[in-house]
């Protein structure tokens, strides 16, 4: 097997924007690994507009944002393999891959970025009650069904949960014949972004239940009815409270999980909150040369934003090689903190010797914030004060830090961002 | 004078708009962040539009569905018309990406166009 200098793991939106972006820094040598039998991920199943407004300037469908990046892919002449299954990371960028074509092959790669993407919470890890019957799909897999393989998977349908693929999936289904009877969400706000709930369940009057979940599924073969319950503020089901729907479809949108398989065992250190690696301000884990981006790093909710940042991992991956694969600086760096309703930041730590002239630091909140402000503390003292309308934790936050305002301060251990009311 | 509140669709910003109608026009609009939200806001409290999307069958590729949008927002009300056409169309490999599949669909005078590739096989 050929060596290569950057080798990436997946080949969807992260994998392809941090690819041209490496090649484009200067290096040559770079493979893309994809297991799917084309590239572009799970994008080429979302058929639907809103994709690339911040990056293109206009509304593409999922197919038509990959495709941009495709295309430039071919131009650039990257290497990549489909139908490839990554086996495994050794913690020395040793990459273990399979395919039908070469078997099993190993390529010492001198940089790895890790952009495998996220997967669906299913039933088993949900903890729904009653039979298990045919007829429950994730949503994604409902989407996959319905737009690549052409079949409907039923007329009358429940959907549990208000991530955002659930509620493509209410329109898409409506849109192909089949009857939505609600959305049923546990938490009492959506976890999907206020255009959808518009655009796909009040433009065909779908109802969307907040603070409801499943109780019941009953079925012996295939799924007949579910049972929807109101929930406390503990989450559980209120007796008495009870309705059930005839359906013959259950969709689950509960939640996206990155797939951490391969960087665990690589020995790639993990943020308990995000299900993600923990990244320094190059986006690198706590393995020199390994870098991650995108859903793999932590669940993001604009495409844009994963084609963002996977951009700068593709080029500190070529810089980490160019500068003779120097590890991070480790001693002295600034810890990144989230605190009382952020809930995490990407990165965790800042090297002002490695950061590039503005760095953006992602996070999400824990709750719904109306009128509130993003605050941003170097150790003690607030530096940052922005009001925000309104932050819920379907929709990811970020905020702009400069390199010469935290060069300025020597001796700055800690940055804060904290959601403040006043 | 009549108030109308909508989310704006027009990116996942999802701005909060406060529209401020007189006989059925709108003369204001608050809360956009960009011209797109003064222009959604505007349509939308007097004639909604969407752009659809869908799949349309294709044959000839190892595909057996190519994804279609209507190449301009089309009257809500029509939708549905369109989602027939759409689902009555066959397409015929090679396709790329703009082309036209269906022209003038549903007399809406947005024509229907791929939003993938189907190769021949």
């Amino acid at each position: 097997m050929k060596s290569y200098d950057i080798v990436i793991v997946g080949g969807g939106p992260a994998g392809l924007a941090a690819a041209i972006a490496a090649k484009e820094a200067g290096n040559d040598s770079i493979l893309i690994l994809e297991r799917d039998k084309e590239l572009g991920g799970i994008l080429n199943q979302c058929i639907h507009n809103g994709f690339g407004l911040h990056t293109f300037k206009e509304e593409l469908t999922g197919p038509e944002y990959a495709d941009r990046f495709k295309q430039k892919v071919f131009e650039l002449g990257i290497d990549y393999k489909l139908g490839t299954m990554v086996m495994n990371i050794e913690g020395d960028r040793t990459v273990t891959a399979m395919n039908r074509e070469d078997g099993m092959f190993t390529i010492p790669a001198k940089a790895v970025i890790l952009a495998m993407g996220c997967r669906e919470r299913s039933r088993g890890a949900l903890n729904i009650p009653g039979y298990r019957p045919a007829g429950i799909f994730s949503a994604g897999t409902a989407q996959r069904l319905v737009n690549i393989e052409g079949y409907m998977p039923g007329k009358e349908v429940v959907i549990l949960g208000s991530g955002d693929i659930g509620l493509i999936m209410a329109r898409r289904m409506t849109l192909e014949g089949a009857k939505v009877k609600l959305v049923a969400e546990l938490m009492p706000y959506s976890g999907g972004l206020k255009r959808n709930i518009v655009q796909c369940l009040d433009d065909y009057d779908i109802p969307l239940k907040l603070s409801h979940t499943v109780v019941d599924i009953e079925g012996k073969e295939h799924i007949e009815a579910v049972t929807i319950a109101e929930v406390g503020p503990d989450r559980k089901p209120i007796p008495g409270t009870e309705e059930r729907y005839t359906c013959d479809t259950l969709l689950l949108s509960c939640g996206l999980i990155p797939e951490n398989e391969l960087s665990l065992s690589a020995g790639i250190e993990m943020n308990a909150v995000t299900g993600g690696p923990t990244v320094n301000e190059s986006l690198e884990t706590n393995i020199p040369g390994i870098f991650a981006c995108g859903n793999v790093l932590h669940v993001h909710d604009l495409v844009d934003y994963v084609s963002e940042e996977a951009k700068r991992a593709g080029y500190n991956a070529a810089k980490y090689i160019e500068s003779g694969c120097r590890a991070g600086n480790t001693s002295g760096n600034i810890e990144v903190v989230a605190e009382s309703g952020a809930r995490y930041t990407v990165p965790k730590t800042i090297d002002t010797g490695r950061m590039e002239d503005l760095l953006t630091v992602r996070f999400r909140v824990g709750d719904v914030y109306k009128d509130s402000f993003v605050s941003v503390y170097f150790d003690d003292e607030r530096v940052m004060h922005n009001k925000k309308r309104i932050m819920s934790p379907g929709e990811m936050e970020q905020i702009v830090l400069k390199k010469d305002e935290l060069v300025k301060r020597s001796g700055l251990k800690k940055i804060v961002v904290r959601i403040e009311g006043e | 004078m009549d108030k109308r509140e909508l989310t704006c669709i027009g990116c996942p910003m999802g701005c909060f708009l406060t529209v401020m109608l007189e006989n059925g026009e709108a003369v204001s609009v608050e809360g956009n962040t960009c011209q797109k939200g003064d222009i959604y806001a505007r349509k939308e409290v007097v004639n909604p539009t969407r752009i659809v999307t869908s799949t349309v069958k294709l044959e000839g590729s190892d595909r057996s569905r190519v994804s279609v949008k209507t190449s301009t927002d089309i009257p809500k009300s029509k939708i549905f018309d369109v989602m027939k056409e759409i689902n009555e169309a066959i397409a015929k490999a090679p396709v790329s990406i703009g082309d036209v599949i269906i022209k003038n669909v549903a007399g809406t005078g947005s024509d229907i166009i791929a939003t993938g590739n189907g190769d021949l096989i």
